[in-house]
């Protein structure tokens, strides 16, 4: 390689990784907004707003679902493992909503603490399988592993961020 | 090693050996996405929650996958055009642009598909949606900023350093999931990790994924002996070959 081409291709990566990480910073300061959903143990802790849209993710809480046999009410929690938030819509769910599945509901958060929804929205892990096994799974008991794993993951994730809100508290 | 890459930068060697090597990957693009796409769409079996509905992944990943893989390809042929000047690295990256936009285009337009029944919603600003729409806006910059010059010269640096600095989109759309909270869930088809579906699900997936791989390559390289013979049109070789043919 000439000189020439040398320091053209370190001033060309040079100038790329500054461009990184500039993208990189402002993804970083605006890293609140980016988040789509706020999860229940930041609405337990207070960071969403009271009376104004927002969006709250996680999973439908097992046995929770409870519809009104008349109209289209339902009401269900949400959970995220650590923290619940309760949600009350009218309307058609989607197909895929179901008990131990994860959502999105757009609504309002209420001063009483739970949430008024407009729209509720099935969220879909990355995980398929045939309804055979499925039922086999279902059948031999393994099905909850899955949630109690994503559900130690959670949990980490959140000491893991409470801890780095301590930190930043002692600063 | 050196030398064969430096015979494959000029055009004429680069046009003698992709002749033999064209056959090859149209054959194999054919063959595996005939096979993944009668394998998938006809007898992998349905999902446990979305039935039939989950078959349309095997169009979308292989084309997301595509759709992140030639903008790469485009940065590092922009930057192997600028350091070392060789012309093919700039021609390959004018002919992938339309179809890094196009299996963009397919991939953002698979996934609302989908999103309809399995979301309950086609849109949603999340961070891997939105991240895929830039990066159709950038091929699509891309594609324009090169024809904006009069100038071939100009317009191959402009999109050289536009596809440079846009590659700093791809690991964004790859960890948006992982990073942010979307509603997109995160990646099925992973080359190291365990696949998050049986093999009966996945290997069609895995055959669509390297059908589409071949055919990029093949529509790149054909595309670009045509770019060639067009550029190169006063050269000696050129017009020996026309002269052939006609």
């Amino acid at each position: 390689m000439t000189p020439k081409r040398r320091q053209k291709l370190f001033v060309i990566l040079g100038l790329v990784s500054l461009a990184a990480i500039a993208v990189g910073l402002t993804l970083f300061a605006l890293r609140a907004n980016i988040n789509l959903f706020f999860s229940p143990v930041q609405i337990a802790a207070g960071d969403a707003p009271f009376e104004r849209t927002l969006r709250a993710g996680g999973m439908v809480k097992e046995g929770s679902v409870s519809r009104d046999t008349e109209t289209l009410d339902v009401a269900f929690t949400v959970t995220d493992y650590v923290d619940d938030v309760e949600v009350r819509y009218s309307g058609i769910l989607p197909d895929l909503f179901r008990e131990g599945q994860g959502v999105v509901v757009v609504g309002e958060l209420t001063s009483e603490g739970w949430i008024r929804a407009d729209e509720v929205l099935a969220r879909h892990d990355e995980n398929y399988m045939p309804p055979e096994v499925a039922q086999a799974l279902e059948e031999a008991g393994y099905s909850p592993e899955d949630y109690q794993a994503k559900a130690a993951e959670v949990a980490k994730r959140m000491e893991a961020q409470a801890g780095d809100d301590d930190s930043r508290q002692t600063n | 090693m050196w030398a064969f890459i430096h015979k494959l930068g000029s055009p004429k060697w680069f046009y003698t050996i992709s002749a033999r090597l064209l056959p090859w990957f149209w054959a194999a693009a054919a063959l595996l996405i005939a096979v993944g796409s009668i394998w998938g769409l006809a007898f992998a079996p349905a999902d446990y929650q979305q039935g039939n509905s989950f078959r349309i992944i095997y169009v979308h990943v292989p084309a997301a996958f595509l759709a992140q893989s030639i903008f790469v390809a485009m940065a590092v042929s922009g930057l192997i055009f600028l350091v070392w000047k060789i012309k093919i690295a700039d021609m390959a990256a004018a002919m992938m642009a339309p179809l890094g936009a196009a299996m963009t285009f397919i991939a953002l337009f698979s996934g609302a598909v989908w999103g309809v029944p399995t979301w309950g919603t086609w849109w949603m600003w999340d961070a891997r949606l939105t991240s895929m729409l830039i990066l159709l806006f950038l091929y699509v910059g891309v594609i324009a900023l090169r024809g904006a010059f009069s100038s071939r010269d100009s317009a191959s640096r402009a999109a050289s350093v536009l596809a440079m600095v846009g590659v700093i989109n791809i690991p964004i759309i790859k960890y948006s999931v992982d990073w942010w909270y979307t509603l997109h869930q995160p990646a099925t088809f992973s080359v190291t990790s365990r696949p998050a579906m049986p093999m009966e699900m996945w290997m069609p997936l895995l055959i669509m994924v390297l059908g589409f791989y071949c055919f990029f390559i093949a529509l790149t390289l054909t595309r670009t002996r045509s770019e060639i013979l067009r550029r190169e049109s006063t050269k000696r070789w050129v017009r020996e070959l026309a002269g052939e043919g006609g």
